[in-house]
């Protein structure tokens, strides 16, 4: 990687980072709804989406919402996602980015269906898809990621291990014993990377997306790490969680851990560090003024897009 | 003009439309090698290739979300679930994904899956070959459902599903699909969705069905045809729905005997029922009957001639209305 790509990677963590913390803090002023928040899995999500050109597709989860934003899309649409307003459903062609999948799971197949698609017309697109650990336990899971190896579909199928899923931890989920170990059942290959290290997410997703391309199937990572921040804004994790645990874990976050490795290397001085997160905090403050001064949505939407072609009795309730 | 059964009609449609629009392709399970356990799609596989009619693993839900995928791809999927009760792993796809992903991207993106699957009884298998599942999927926003009785409407029928840019799904009466004979228009033939047809003009009774019921509701009307004149109006589409037609039906017989295989709590019948009695409950002679399905899982095959509604069940249902 060259010095400009290690800042760049760096600029992407310090900008979903920002959306973040910025975002509970807007949940907690009444500004958008309920969030589910990604507090230290920004290197899995930089990392292996740095791994892609601007032609792959990306499948994320809710855990995966500002991902779009490493793709150049403004903070305003995702806020107005979780403002409940109909300006954050976006185009998944504008960005290659599907729209944020709520269930567990079931996004896998899309990701399956894109890339043996995408490969039916002779296009060399990749399609990454973005889970948590308790999403493995689910058919949809398995459904996909067969799908995607029978079909040597250029697929990269990213699971997120923060070991939680709500209340409920890993070793409660699978008898397995580690879930990158799922895909020799797909006959796949399967990695497991330390989640908290962006270079290692990184250098993993591009041999996986390497390979995908070159027509070698899908592959699936496992990024590793352990959740330090709620589920989500309605979740109170003292009632399941190791309290001290989540302290260490905190102590040695990615964001900070990638920073100490850029100043030892001399690529990242106070000043560059101060503007990336201006920069960053600059666009939320931009993105939230542009979403709260946009008109309400007009009930009539309601009734737009059930249908292309609506069936005549649509209003009758 | 051909004379097909009905499962040929179904297959004629996939050739056509296959040939007709190079981005309609077919997956499924057995839908290549073997061309479909009912032979719907037999002869794709040699005619368009692998990558247009794709033998798939045995994942429904992995099926229909794959289609979700391919139309993001730029693909129509035509998708077969080979039996109805075993599509039920899809309709976490359908509901979660199928019915919402238009809507969810703001109009932007179409999700023109057509889902095929042949329903009802007949085929003298075990369990889980028999089912009548419209309702499920009828009750799902974004989706249109459509429910041929004759060789030329599933042709037109299924033609009219691949064309269309929502998803549809087509429930093809299995107990019908051999027996069915009928004139089939060569080449492409559309029929609209939303539009029923009358299979039988009468001015006493309506009969509402769709599906294998047509055929018993025409039998029961011969039946009567000495007592009673019974209009048997072929529903064709559950949604879009023809109200027009079915009030128009109702407006001139002024009684009405709804027939479905489904079970009868909350099955579509339910819904026309409402329907009449919202909006022509001053036409009507007498009450709204439905012949149904029991609310019971469908019988061992022996003893399904109890279960289906009988020519005889529905006679008699007839002259309590007289």
């Amino acid at each position: 990687m060259t010095e400009s790509e290690l800042l760049e990677l760096y600029r992407r963590m310090v900008l979903l980072r920002t959306y973040d913390e910025r975002s509970v803090v807007y949940h907690r002023q009444g500004r958008i709804g309920t969030y589910a928040m990604f507090w230290n899995h920004e290197a899995i999500q930089a990392g292996a989406t740095f791994a892609l050109g601007d032609d792959d597709w990306i499948f994320p989860s809710y855990r995966e919402s500002a991902i779009g934003l490493l793709r150049g899309m403004p903070a305003e649409m995702i806020l107005q996602w979780w403002r409940g307003h109909p300006s954050g459903w976006w185009n998944p062609a504008d960005w290659n980015v599907a729209s944020i999948a709520v269930p567990i799971a079931t996004h896998v197949p899309h990701a399956a269906g894109l890339a043996w698609g995408k490969k039916l017309r002779g296009e060399h697109v990749v399609a990454m898809a973005f889970f948590g650990d308790g999403a493995t336990s689910e058919g949809a899971f398995h459904e996909g990621v067969n799908f995607a190896a029978v079909m040597n579909a250029p697929a990269v199928f990213v699971c997120n291990n923060n070991q939680w899923a709500i209340s409920t931890p890993i070793e409660a989920q699978t008898r397995a014993e580690t879930l990158a170990d799922k895909a020799v059942g797909y006959g796949i290959p399967g990695v497991r990377v330390d989640g908290l290290d962006v270079l290692a997410v990184y250098e993993a997703a591009r041999e996986a997306v390497d390979r995908a391309r070159a027509g070698g199937g899908p592959t699936l990572i496992e990024a590793v790490h352990y959740r330090a921040a709620p589920h989500g804004t309605a979740d109170d994790p003292r009632a399941y969680i190791d309290l001290a645990r989540v302290e260490a874990e905190r102590a040695h976050e990615c964001v900070g851990r990638f920073e100490g490795v850029l100043r030892e290397a001399g690529l990242l001085t106070d000043e560059l560090v101060a503007s990336m997160r201006k920069d960053a905090e600059d666009l939320m403050r931009a993105g939230i003024t542009t979403a709260e001064a946009e008109a309400p949505p007009d009930p009539e939407l309601v009734f737009a897009h059930a249908y292309v072609d609506p069936p005549p009795n649509l209003r009758n309730g | 003009m051909a004379e097909l059964t009905l499962v040929e009609a179904v297959n004629d449609a996939l050739h056509t439309e296959l040939a007709r629009d190079e981005n309609v392709l077919v997956l499924g399970e057995d839908v290549g090698r073997a061309g479909g356990v009912f032979r719907a799609t037999a002869g794709l596989l040699d005619r368009f290739g692998a990558d247009r009619c794709v033998d798939t693993p045995l994942a429904e839900a992995g099926i229909l979300g794959a289609a979700v995928g391919l139309c993001m791809a730029g693909w129509r999927p035509v998708c077969e679930m080979q039996y109805d009760a075993f599509s039920y792993p899809c309709l976490d796809q359908l509901i979660t994904h199928v019915g919402r992903y238009h809507w969810r991207t703001g109009g932007r993106m179409q999700f023109p899956i057509t889902i095929r699957m042949p329903y009802g009884g007949g085929v003298r298998a075990p369990e889980l070959h028999d089912d009548s599942p419209e309702t499920y999927y009828v009750h799902t926003p974004g989706i249109k459902v459509a429910i041929p009785s004759t060789p030329a409407d599933a042709k037109g029928l299924l033609a009219a599903a691949i064309r269309d840019p929502d998803p549809v799904v087509i429930f093809e009466p299995k107990f019908v699909y051999r027996t069915a004979r009928g004139e089939v228009p060569e080449g492409e033939h559309v029929v609209p969705l939303g539009r029923a047809r009358i299979a039988r003009e009468g001015s006493d009774v309506t009969l509402l069905a769709y599906g294998a019921m047509v055929p018993v509701c025409e039998r029961a009307a011969e039946e009567l045809a000495g007592d009673a004149s019974c209009e048997v109006v072929d529903i064709r589409s559950l949604r879009p729905l023809d109200e027009e037609a079915i009030l128009a039906s109702v407006a001139k017989t002024g009684r009405v005997v709804i027939v479905h295989e489904a079970p009868r709590t909350v099955g579509f019948g339910a819904e026309l029922a409402a329907l009449i009695a919202e909006q022509a409950i001053f036409d009507l002679q007498g009450p709204v009957l439905r012949v149904t399905g029991f609310d019971v899982p469908y019988p061992y095959w022996t003893i399904e001639d109890s279960y289906v509604p009988s020519v005889a069940r529905v006679t008699q249902a007839v002259r309590k209305l007289l």
